[in-house]
């Protein structure tokens, strides 16, 4: 039997077929593409709340706290008092807080016993909570370390709407 | 003056090296990027901010996720619901978390509320988790930076 023998001028090109896998490839950027989205960094406040907790006093506490919140008809902040104290907005509060527990160099032994207790009006929105809790349990100084001062914190029942 | 013309044939094909190098290295840059474990966390929740809020350095064991949205529905596990029915997940939860040889009060909820939402409300999910008999929260807010206060 013959073999027909090819007879080629030169030496034969072999391209590779680029096509499919480009596709794929492409097919896979727009995937991760869209699946991409910028979180921010979120963070959280431990707290500890046992079903007895909210309302009664802690045996172990030595100061008790009394930050109440009020809200006007939309929700918002009305105003901030500190055991019966009006104050002005939550820096004063802070203000207030680091007298009560800590000095310029830090927090003082009083914060790790302290308890405070956050009494709201039921439609407060939720941020000025959250804000609340930021001038009380601690704070950034200018090297971006926190420094933390009251960390037990606890909620006074919700109030029910009328 | 004349040019002269090339006669014979050009084999004009690209060189694709470069472009598909740079596609390889988009691909890993999203690829590294992409994080499935932000799957939990909702758009429709607009966190309340704080620049005491730190991410955790070590991350919590098996926490529950309830996020609560403006309108007073909490999302759990992608659903949205009433407080009302809040009840019967929780309980699945704490059963779950007793078979797999846990303790209830020991286990978080990661409570990711709206910051516009109402401060009652809030209480009313944390005193549903307290009657579970859960008692660890954390209230999560995004970062502030320093320059947005």
């Amino acid at each position: 039997m013959k073999f027909r023998h090819t007879t080629s001028s030169g030496p034969e090109k072999v391209e590779m077929q680029m096509t499919p896998m480009i596709d794929i490839v492409f097919q896979l950027l727009t995937f991760f593409l869209f699946s991409f989205k910028i979180a921010a960094i979120e963070g959280d406040f431990n707290v500890r709340m046992p079903v007895a907790g909210p309302g009664t006093p802690d045996a172990e506490s030595q100061l008790p706290i009394k930050v109440r919140l009020a809200a006007d008809a939309e929700g918002n902040l009305a105003s901030i008092h500190l055991a019966d104290r009006a104050l002005p907005n939550f820096r004063a509060l802070h203000e207030q807080v680091m007298n009560i527990v800590g000095s310029d160099a830090g927090p003082n032994a009083a914060a790790s016993s302290a308890e405070a207790e956050l009494d709201c009006d039921y439609n407060l929105k939720y941020q000025n909570v959250i804000k609340a809790i930021t001038a009380i349990s601690g704070q950034v100084t200018p090297d971006g370390h926190i420094v933390k001062l009251i960390q037990k914190i606890k909620f006074a029942p919700p109030k029910k709407p009328d | 003056m004349k040019f002269k013309r090339n006669t014979y044939e050009m084999n004009a094909e690209p060189d694709m090296t470069p472009m598909i190098d740079m596609t390889f290295q988009l691909i890993a840059f999203f690829m590294v990027l992409l994080n499935f474990g932000e799957s939990e966390v909702d758009a429709r929740i607009k966190l309340p901010s704080s620049q005491l809020a730190k991410p955790a350095d070590t991350p919590l064991e098996a926490p529950v996720v309830l996020q609560l949205t403006d309108d007073d529905k909490v999302i759990f596990s992608g659903e949205p619901m009433p407080i009302s029915e809040l009840d019967r997940p929780l309980r699945n939860e704490k059963k779950f978390i007793e078979l797999s040889g846990g303790k209830v009060a020991d286990a978080t909820v990661i409570l990711r509320a709206d910051g516009s939402a109402k401060t009652g409300i809030v209480q009313q999910v944390i005193q549903k988790c307290q009657d579970n008999g859960f008692e660890r929260f954390a209230l999560r807010a995004k970062q502030e930076l320093e320059e947005d206060r």
